[in-house]
């Protein structure tokens, strides 16, 4: 009866939207074309956003979307373009020490998923997660306003940087 | 939570729609359509003369800072989309905030303007 | 043991009446979206016709009203010639993700309801719910990501052709997409100080009762908001990297058949959506006199589709009408000038609202605003003067002018 109680829809719709970033994940490291790698990498970053609409945070979610999928993967898509990328496969991003990388990549999993849940292991999630708009805002600009206009000067620290380097070729 | 999550379904049962539409008028398509499959037909198109090099060109640098600078103002936009629908409540400091904001990152577009990165696309 | 049961999205109930409402509003908004492309595009051609002062299509059905379906069928039978060189997935995924979003953004536009004498509700199998197929909390904010998901169907389908020249029309098209994207955003922001909130059917109760942000907002971010649009949609006058006048079709060049045709109805689908959020966000949506009593929502729906279709006129008489932009010229008005219009503006449009509520002089407010973006203005002109005289830019160009009155001066004294 416990575990049936956990077969609630949102926690199916959760298993099925993590199985498909964990396979979309998994494809964008063993993919040899790096335009297909950075489609499953919308996937992935899709499941996120996914998965933050359905804890109830809209506003980042929608956020995500808009600026990791609509905006930084495009930035991603130009580099890429801006290199000489064929059609087809190339044969330098993957190598064969499958062993060592599987190894790493369960170390670290293993080394974050223990860190998770002895952190969290006891938390339990009210009925209503949302985060409405007015209250991310509220938190913006009261108690995150110096980390708030940091941003800014990071922005613009970034910009300046890429037009200087950009100038330089 | 019902209300919020029962939108986001319709949108994606609409979207579901979507994509099953397009791939049933691909389907059928693809049972309406003649094959002759001939080899001069799978040429990349260049004006009619045979294609020259390999299908690949090197695309300028500043199409990339113009995705740079997108993103800049993309992020910009974010944040001013929730003050926006607060700014009562936050008043003039609000204001003088979102104010310091918008200038330090229309600096960098100024800065860009005057470095000719926004000239002769 | 049903599924369904501990789960709270589900709390509300899910009845036989909401499952009902929730399929005849998809099936009408999908059904509703497919009817108004097919018309759009024989509008279109008819109207331009029109202007050009000539019949457009006049054969297949009365007025020619079936042109676009005997075109569709005809595209159907084309066979499809995938280039060698192209990549087989993503050629093949590229017209989903054009067309998907272009369907996905009419999901939150609200098509009726009363909004001036009501909240916009009406009452089907007893349940109240409003005329929009959703309406998520941040609805215009999932309006702005769609079309930023737009820009991946043209720039994959470039790429995934494997020619040099439709690569090159997908970048310049994405290029501009994605530069006109950020003025659309501020120019929203606009919109968004008067209503105070995300959701799109806030956006038009706020606007009830002829308190349209067309004028609220003054006149400026609309006029942003239709010319970003404009070049968002690749429509003309900005659509030089698709134009039929170029030798190569840009980006679906190497798309024949069916998956054309999909590009061609998403671009269609496309403008229909953009105007009916024009209408939504500045024209108040379904707002309008209401004339009749009973089922007084019918009369939002009506109003809904006179302003939708002003709208397309607008944007075909765009076509047949003005010139196309080269490209510079088309990134500088986005980046030059609409980007500082609208931030400016949007500021403008704070201080009077924070200024109102603290019993500010609007004049002096609006004069404080006006000088200090002047001021701006001159700084900027003078720091661009200067860093092309650094470069020696005017240098050559003052040396232009010279020589020519130089060849000039022979002239006069002979």
């Amino acid at each position: 009866m416990s575990v049936f109680s956990l077969l609630v829809a949102q926690n199916v719709v959760f298993w099925v939207i993590a199985a498909l970033m964990v396979f979309a994940a998994l494809r964008l490291v063993t993919t040899r074309n790096v335009v297909h790698a950075a489609l499953y990498l919308v996937g992935v970053l899709g499941g996120v956003a996914a998965l933050f609409l359905l804890m109830g945070a809209e506003f980042v979610g929608i956020t995500q979307i808009l600026i990791y999928i609509g905006a930084v993967i495009i930035l991603f898509l130009f580099g890429i373009m801006l290199t000489r990328t064929r059609i087809g496969d190339e044969e330098k991003t993957d190598h064969r020490n499958r062993l060592g990388a599987i190894l790493a990549g369960l170390a670290v999993a293993g080394v974050t998923i223990y860190t998770v849940i002895a952190g969290f292991g006891d938390a339990e999630l009210g009925a209503d997660t949302r985060t409405t708009t007015a209250e991310v805002s509220d938190s913006i600009f009261s108690q995150y306003i110096i980390p708030f206009e940091a941003v800014s000067v990071l922005l613009l620290a970034a910009l300046i940087g890429a037009i200087v380097v950009a100038r330089r070729e | 939570m019902s209300d919020f999550l029962r939108s986001y379904l319709t949108v994606g049962i609409f979207a579901l729609l979507a994509v099953i539409m397009v791939a049933l008028m691909l389907t059928l398509a693809s049972v309406l359509r003649p094959e002759r499959p001939q080899k001069q037909k799978y040429i990349s198109y260049e004006s009619g003369v045979d294609p020259v090099g390999e299908g690949w060109s090197q695309s300028r640098l500043r199409y990339y800072l113009f995705g740079l600078l997108f993103v800049m103002f993309d992020v910009e936009a974010v944040f001013i989309f929730p003050w926006a629908t607060r700014l009562e409540t936050y008043g003039v400091f609000g204001l003088v905030e979102m104010a310091i904001f918008i200038f330090i990152l229309a600096l960098g577009l100024f800065y860009a303007w005057r470095k000719r990165v926004l000239q002769w696309v | 043991m049903s599924v369904f049961a501990l789960d709270p999205a589900y709390i509300g109930g899910f009845g036989l009446s909401e499952a009902l409402i929730l399929i005849i509003k998809v099936v009408g908004a999908f059904g509703l979206l497919l009817v108004a492309v097919m018309l759009m595009i024989w509008f279109e051609r008819k109207l331009v016709g029109d202007m050009q002062n000539r019949i457009g299509p006049a054969r297949a059905g009365p007025w020619g009203i079936l042109q676009t379906l005997a075109d569709g069928v005809k595209l159907f039978f084309k066979e499809d010639l995938r280039p060698a060189k192209s990549d087989r997935l993503v050629y093949r995924l590229a017209p989903y993700m054009s067309l998907v979003p272009a369907f996905l953004v009419f999901s939150v536009v609200p098509v009726g309801g009363n909004f001036t004498s009501g909240d916009g509700t009406v009452t089907w199998f007893g349940n109240s719910t409003f005329l929009q197929v959703a309406d998520p909390h941040v609805g215009i904010l999932l309006v702005l990501a769609l079309s930023s998901a737009a820009v991946y169907g043209i720039m994959l389908a470039g790429w995934s052709s494997g020619s040099k020249y439709s690569l090159l029309g997908s970048v310049r098209a994405s290029a501009q997409m994605i530069s006109y994207e950020a003025a659309l955003g501020l120019s929203l922001a606009a919109v968004l100080l008067q209503a105070g909130s995300l959701s799109t059917h806030e956006i038009v109760a706020a606007q009830g009762g002829w308190n349209w942000n067309l004028w609220v907002t003054g006149l400026v971010p609309a006029l942003v908001f239709v010319i970003a649009a404009t070049a968002e949609l690749n429509r003309p006058p900005f659509d030089l990297v698709e134009a039929e006048q170029e030798l190569v079709g840009g980006f679906h060049t190497e798309y024949s058949s069916i998956r054309f045709a999909l590009f061609f109805l998403a671009e269609f689908m496309n403008v229909i959506t953009m105007s009916a959020i024009i209408v939504t966000l500045f024209l108040g949506g379904p707002d309008g006199p209401v004339l009749t009593e009973r089922a007084s929502w019918i009369w939002g729906v009506v109003w809904f589709f006179v302003k939708l279709v002003a709208l397309l006129f607008m944007f075909v008489w765009f076509r047949a009408t003005l010139p196309r932009l080269r490209y510079d010229q088309l990134m500088d008005v986005g980046w030059k000038f609409l980007i500082p219009l609208s931030l400016g503006w949007l500021l403008l449009l704070g201080a009077l609202r924070v200024g109102r509520d603290r019993g500010w002089n609007t004049a002096a407010v609006v004069v404080v605003c006006v000088a200090a973006g002047a001021a701006a203005g001159v700084l900027l002109r003078l720091a661009v003067r200067s860093g092309r005289r650094e470069s020696g830019e005017l240098a050559d160009a003052e040396a232009d002018a010279g020589e020519a009155v130089n060849v000039g001066e022979p002239e006069k004294g002979s």
